[in-house]
């Protein structure tokens, strides 16, 4: 942000009140058009919205949830209606509030947004990626949100951030994630699995032309499978299965694994909520061997 | 309009009617904008535009229509002279902060001009966006607030009460001007009044124009009805009759008076 705000002096940079030990450092370089609008998401995008009319290019950072749904509305008509720049940026997206519990985890934020038009959704999956996509969001004169995590750590070597990267190959199946979550595939800990497995990273949603080598590994294998933490309902795995259809490409089977939101009504760290969706760790594991039988 | 469209919302047009000219008219310059955040009264608006011809007639005739460009409320990126499509309430205000604030920090000289309903206050996000405009001291924004005191199926004080709504802005941190809105001399002191508070001491201001819904055609005035429902032949007769009454007795007192 500080570097693009060297170049582009018409950023606005608006919190909602969050950013406690991180954003100071914008604060001082952004001097007046650093705006803490306090705890009051409705005013701020709607602010935005109109900051975005007179030639400025508004940021609004909160936490994931509080930066989409409370003020959906004014994301709907102030900023896609009118099709203006805003850049939403919500950190924390899908559990990792961890135990802060479920008012602050953001399960349903993509699916609230890809019903809207003209907005374009940045999913970014390692660190790298930000400053890049933090770039694209500048120069693209759509509305956008971009969807903050703790970043994956991805062995291997990862391409630079694109709507489509494949990240390895396999023989067994594709699988398609959006974000971080994806880093749950390097911690399986049975290489003959993983080696199973060509993964590919979505960055952007809507999803972008489903790329030939892709579309050709998918009727290869026939088996996909698609990640994500968020709920199902309006996710990935649905945007996918309707890319799928509608480009002509058939798998054979299309398992969609996504967040399960809070089946035993406890609570801890978004580690023990990815475990508790299957998303991580053993049952991921089991999961994905029992699919690779099939 | 109203009366070819079969349409109700005549009532909310007819509160604010003196209060769009006034503004568009008697105190708006350059780039200044109006944003009509209480969008049910977009058929005021347009009449406004129209005399200011930037809408046709041709534009005028076709509200309501199939096809038409101009809906019961306002459209959206279709007239640089309607920023936004408003008319879900408690919008208008924050747009309004953001196109002053962006125009300030861009070192441009304008003022938006955004006028709210009283029913529309019952919105939360109105006073999100006072907090704002009153802390960050955006005086490049003038709030009018047409207090017909009727929202949508009753009283305002009977469905939420707002009085004592002076205290409450004033609490807030505005200048508070209250004027007769459809009163043009009223309105025109307030611009007067506006202008020496802000040599007093600089502070965003809110005016309350006390109006009466339906304004102007005394089977409306004062109703819920005249929210909701469309007008007879008869009851447009009536309505007619009365305005060109009304009109030429200013005609009259105005030949009087000069």
């Amino acid at each position: 942000m500080l570097a693009l705000f060297e170049q582009r002096r018409d950023l606005v940079f608006i919190t909602g009140d969050l950013g406690y030990m991180a954003l100071e450092r914008v604060a001082e370089a952004f001097g007046e058009r650093f705006i803490n609008a306090g705890v009051a998401e409705q005013n701020a995008v709607s602010l935005a919205a109109g900051l975005a009319r007179e030639g400025c290019l508004p940021w609004v950072y909160s936490a994931a949830v509080f930066a989409v749904l409370r003020p959906f509305e004014q994301i709907r008509n102030d900023v896609c209606l009118h099709q203006l720049p805003v850049k939403l940026v919500g950190n924390g997206g899908g559990y990792a509030y961890g135990i802060m519990g479920a008012t602050h985890h953001a399960l349903e934020d993509v699916a609230a947004l890809r019903a809207l038009p003209h907005m374009r959704l940045y999913l970014p999956l390692v660190a790298a990626d930000v400053a890049m996509v933090v770039r694209q969001m500048a120069a693209d004169p759509s509305p956008n949100y971009l969807r903050l995590g703790l970043s994956a750590t991805i062995t291997g070597e990862v391409p630079g951030f694109a709507p489509w990267r494949k990240l390895k190959a396999g023989r067994g199946a594709v699988v398609v994630g959006a974000g971080p979550v994806l880093q749950g595939l390097y911690e399986l800990d049975s290489p003959r699995l993983f080696g199973e497995l060509e993964i590919w990273s979505v960055g952007t949603l809507p999803l972008d032309p489903i790329p030939a080598e892709l579309a050709a590994s998918i009727e290869e294998k026939g088996r996909v499978i698609t990640i994500e933490e968020h709920y199902r309902a309006g996710g990935l795995g649905e945007a996918l299965s309707c890319l799928l259809l509608t480009s002509g490409v058939r798998p054979r089977s299309l398992v969609c694994l996504h967040a399960a939101g809070y089946p035993s009504g406890r609570y801890g760290s978004q580690r023990w909520h990815l475990e508790e969706s299957g998303l991580v760790g053993p049952a991921l594991r089991a999961h994905l061997q029992e699919l690779l039988r099939a | 309009m109203y009366k070819k469209a079969n349409a109700g919302h005549i009532g909310s047009s007819l509160s604010c009617a003196e209060i769009l000219v006034f503004l568009k008219f008697a105190w708006m310059r350059g780039d200044d904008t109006l944003v009509l955040s209480k969008g049910h009264a977009a058929a005021a608006l347009y009449s406004v535009l129209a005399e200011a011809q930037v809408l046709t007639a041709a534009d005028v005739a076709s509200f309501y229509e199939e096809g038409t460009k101009l809906p019961a409320l306002p459209p959206f990126n279709a007239f640089e002279e309607i920023p936004f499509a408003t008319g879900s309430l408690g919008h208008g205000l924050s747009l309004s902060a953001g196109m002053a604030l962006g125009a300030k920090l861009q070192g441009r000289d304008k003022r938006l001009f955004c006028v709210t309903s009283d029913g529309e206050l019952d919105e939360g996000s109105v006073w999100e966006a006072a907090l704002f405009i009153a802390h960050h001291q955006l005086t490049n924004v003038v709030w009018v607030i047409d207090r017909n005191g009727i929202q949508a199926i009753g009283k305002t004080e009977d469905v939420l009460a707002l009085e004592p709504l002076d205290a409450k802005l004033r609490a807030f941190g505005f200048h508070v001007l209250t004027v007769d809105g459809h009163d043009l001399a009223s309105l025109l002191a307030a611009r007067e009044d506006c202008e020496a508070a802000w040599r007093a001491r600089p502070a965003p201001v809110v005016i309350v124009a006390n109006t009466v819904k339906g304004n102007g055609i005394s089977y409306m005035q004062g109703t819920v009805d005249s929210h909701y429902l469309p007008l007879s032949d008869e009851r447009y007769s009536e309505a007619l009759a009365e305005l060109e009454h009304a009109h030429a007795a200013a005609l009259r007192d105005h030949g009087n008076a000069s």
